[in-house]
């Protein structure tokens, strides 16, 4: 099984080669690669995802460079489900791009390649430097995609994607170089063992870099005070890779956790849980922040963006806490958030594109075509976002409050989960009544160009609610799984023996 | 010579972040291209400044230069360098598209159009 490890990094890097070098004038074609190879990345990630759950942390040495010289990639559970979870959202996004949204500009099938070889590398890496790598990776393909079919709005907001991305990844590169300049390691696993070893003296160099890192993850993962980039990229993107990048944001709250359970965790000596007393308040802020902005949106697609960040703060919250109940709890949200998520911005974009000259604003507006069934949709999909039951987000939520019980500060963790999603449950509930009830009595018909029922689109949208459903029905055999993802978490001995090899911790007496 | 590579990579990243916080593009092009190189000579010094030294491990050598940063700054040079030329040319796109190269998109003091839509 070892070898499958490189397969979800090296599959989409060859399919995104191919792509743009041999069929690139032939729009029918890039769609046939570009969905093999996304439906092939599930079965493979599936398959991993199995041999995850019943195995233990394994290592993939690059070039079979011994660890800790070369780098290594290593699948443990919380990885497994992590590129699993990237190529089922990539299978919804390329089948609703395939419909339309691929013709607006060039290269679209080869730059979404690009971007889940970026993300699963992210997911699989266990080397800093190396996922600072695929971080650029995945910001290189993500501009690209954000740019897709242009226009001066999406030109505006994606220049300050860019600039503030570019920002981030200069810290990126001063944290990794200041870890590095104390600890003389860039493996994680190694790093791990090098932390407590850290003299007194070099210790505040490496809380420095380990914070400034820190801060880098939380841009990408649009903690406040670092989300100002995303309600203007998300909402200025086209639709299929705003749905995309809810698994961008993903990609930060994972490196925070990946990064610090295992070299600033239990075992980190005075470095110990070095992000939690940062993470927890603002996350708590995010969540306010993120709601309000829904309550004041004026536009549908920055609604769904600010519901987004207000998603990243309940996750967050659960991470910030740094229990294995609140990570199990965090990651089923995780699930949930991103398919939702997800699916509201496809959702957004099929009501969009009906609503002719009216776009995206929160106004009446007269009747379009299949309003009534979109409707049902997005009340649907509303209901995942708000975290209402009978859906996923209502479980997830739940047992965010369940795990925060013993934690010091459960009544404001309590308070802000449960005012908020009042807020996000009225924000949702104006846009449903301007969009589809107020809407019904206003005069005339709305009639636009293009097929009346997209078969694709529809698919895709009725998939990522589908997930959302099927998280509901399987919650239990998920959250006995993200239970497992958690021990395994703060067990790092398994995850540091499985890269370093049986002897590692036993050689430095630990 | 650390003082010399401390103070010059002190005062890249100031310059670098005030021209950042400019509202026109160029200036924050410049500014991003400068706190690259600060970020490139930074990693270069975090390996420990030695000269003349072999960055390669020998029998009979004692004394040697780390050689993995200089690795990590060859990386971060072509990515930087790369990114370079992206967002110069993004943001003559933007300019030809929007008519300005403000970074909001609009001249200082216009009236926030952005504003209502968002």
């Amino acid at each position: 099984m070892g070898d499958w490890i490189v397969v979800p990094i090296v599959l989409p890097a060859v399919m995104a080669a191919l792509i743009v070098l041999a069929v690139r004038h032939d729009i029918i074609l890039q769609r046939v690669f570009s969905i093999t190879a996304t439906v092939a990345l599930v079965a493979v990630t599936l398959s991993l995802l199995i041999f995850a759950s019943g195995n233990g942390p394994e290592m993939y040495a690059l070039s079979d460079w011994p660890a800790p010289f070369g780098i290594v990639l290593v699948l443990d559970r919380l990885s497994a489900m992590m590129v699993f979870l990237t190529s089922l959202l990539g299978l919804g996004v390329v089948l609703f791009a395939s419909s339309e949204w691929d013709k607006r500009g060039k290269h679209f099938h080869a730059l979404f390649q690009f971007q889940l070889m970026g993300v699963n590398g992210a997911f699989l890496t266990g080397d800093i430097f190396n996922l600072f790598v695929f971080f650029e990776v995945l910001l290189i393909a993500s501009y690209g995609l954000m740019l897709h079919g242009a226009g001066a709005d999406r030109l505006k907001a994606g220049m300050q994607y860019v600039v503030i991305n570019l920002t981030g990844s200069s810290l990126f590169l001063v944290g990794v170089g200041m870890i590095y300049s104390v600890t003389g390691t860039l493996n994680m696993a190694d790093l791990a063992i090098q932390v407590p070893n850290v003299a007194s003296g070099d210790a505040a160099l490496l809380r420095a870099g380990a914070l400034i890192l820190l801060l880098v993850f939380c841009v990408k993962a649009a903690l406040v005070p670092v989300h100002f980039w995303l309600p203007g990229t998300y909402a200025n993107a086209p639709a299929p890779v705003a749905a995309l990048f809810a698994i961008m944001t993903k990609v930060g709250a994972y490196s925070v956790l990946r990064v610090y359970s295992l070299a600033f965790g239990d075992t980190a000596g005075d470095m110990a849980w070095l992000a939690a007393p940062y993470i927890l308040p603002a996350a708590l802020v995010t969540l306010v922040l993120g709601m309000t902005g829904v309550l004041a949106a004026k536009r549908l697609n920055s609604l769904i963006a600010f519901s987004v960040i207000g998603s990243m703060g309940t996750l967050l919250i659960a991470v910030g806490l740094f229990t294995p109940e609140a990570i199990s709890a965090g990651l089923y949200y995780l699930l949930h958030s991103t398919f939702s998520a997800a699916a509201l911005f496809l959702i957004a974009d099929l009501v969009v594109s009906r609503r002719g000259q009216f776009g995206d604003s929160l106004h009446t507006a007269p009747r379009f075509h299949q309003s009534g069934f979109l409707a049902v949709l997005f009340f649907v999909g509303a209901i995942g976002m708000a975290g209402m039951p009978p859906l996923s987000g209502f479980i997830g939520k739940l047992q965010i409050l369940d795990a925060a019980r013993d934690s010091d500060a459960m009544v404001w963790i309590w308070a802000i989960i449960l005012v908020t999603s009042l807020m996000c449950i009225v924000g949702f509930g104006r846009a449903g009544s301007v969009l589809f009830w107020k809407s019904a009595s206003v005069d005339g018909e709305i009639t636009v160009e293009g097929a009346k029922w997209p078969v694709l689109p529809i698919i895709a949208s009725c998939g990522m609610l589908g997930a959302l459903v099927a998280l509901t029905i399987f919650a239990g055999p998920v959250t006995d799984y993200l239970q497992g993802v958690s021990v395994q978490l703060f067990d790092t001995s398994q995850y540091i023996e499985a890269v370093l090899g049986e002897n590692a911790l036993s050689l430095i007496g630990q | 010579m650390e003082f010399l590579v401390a103070s010059s990579i002190g005062l890249l990243t100031m310059c670098g972040t005030y021209l950042l916080l400019r509202g026109r593009t160029f200036p924050v092009v410049v500014g991003l291209a400068m706190l690259s190189y600060a970020v490139n000579v930074f990693l270069f010094a975090m390996g420990r400044l030695t000269i003349n030294m072999p960055p390669i491990l020998r029998d009979g050598v004692t004394e040697y230069t780390d050689p993995l940063p200089q690795a990590l700054v060859l990386t971060a040079i072509v990515i930087s360098f790369g990114m370079t030329a992206l967002i110069v040319v993004l943001s003559i796109r933007t300019f030809l598209e929007i008519g300005n190269d403000h970074v909001d998109g609009r001249p200082a003091g216009a009236p926030s159009e952005a504003g209502d839509k968002n």
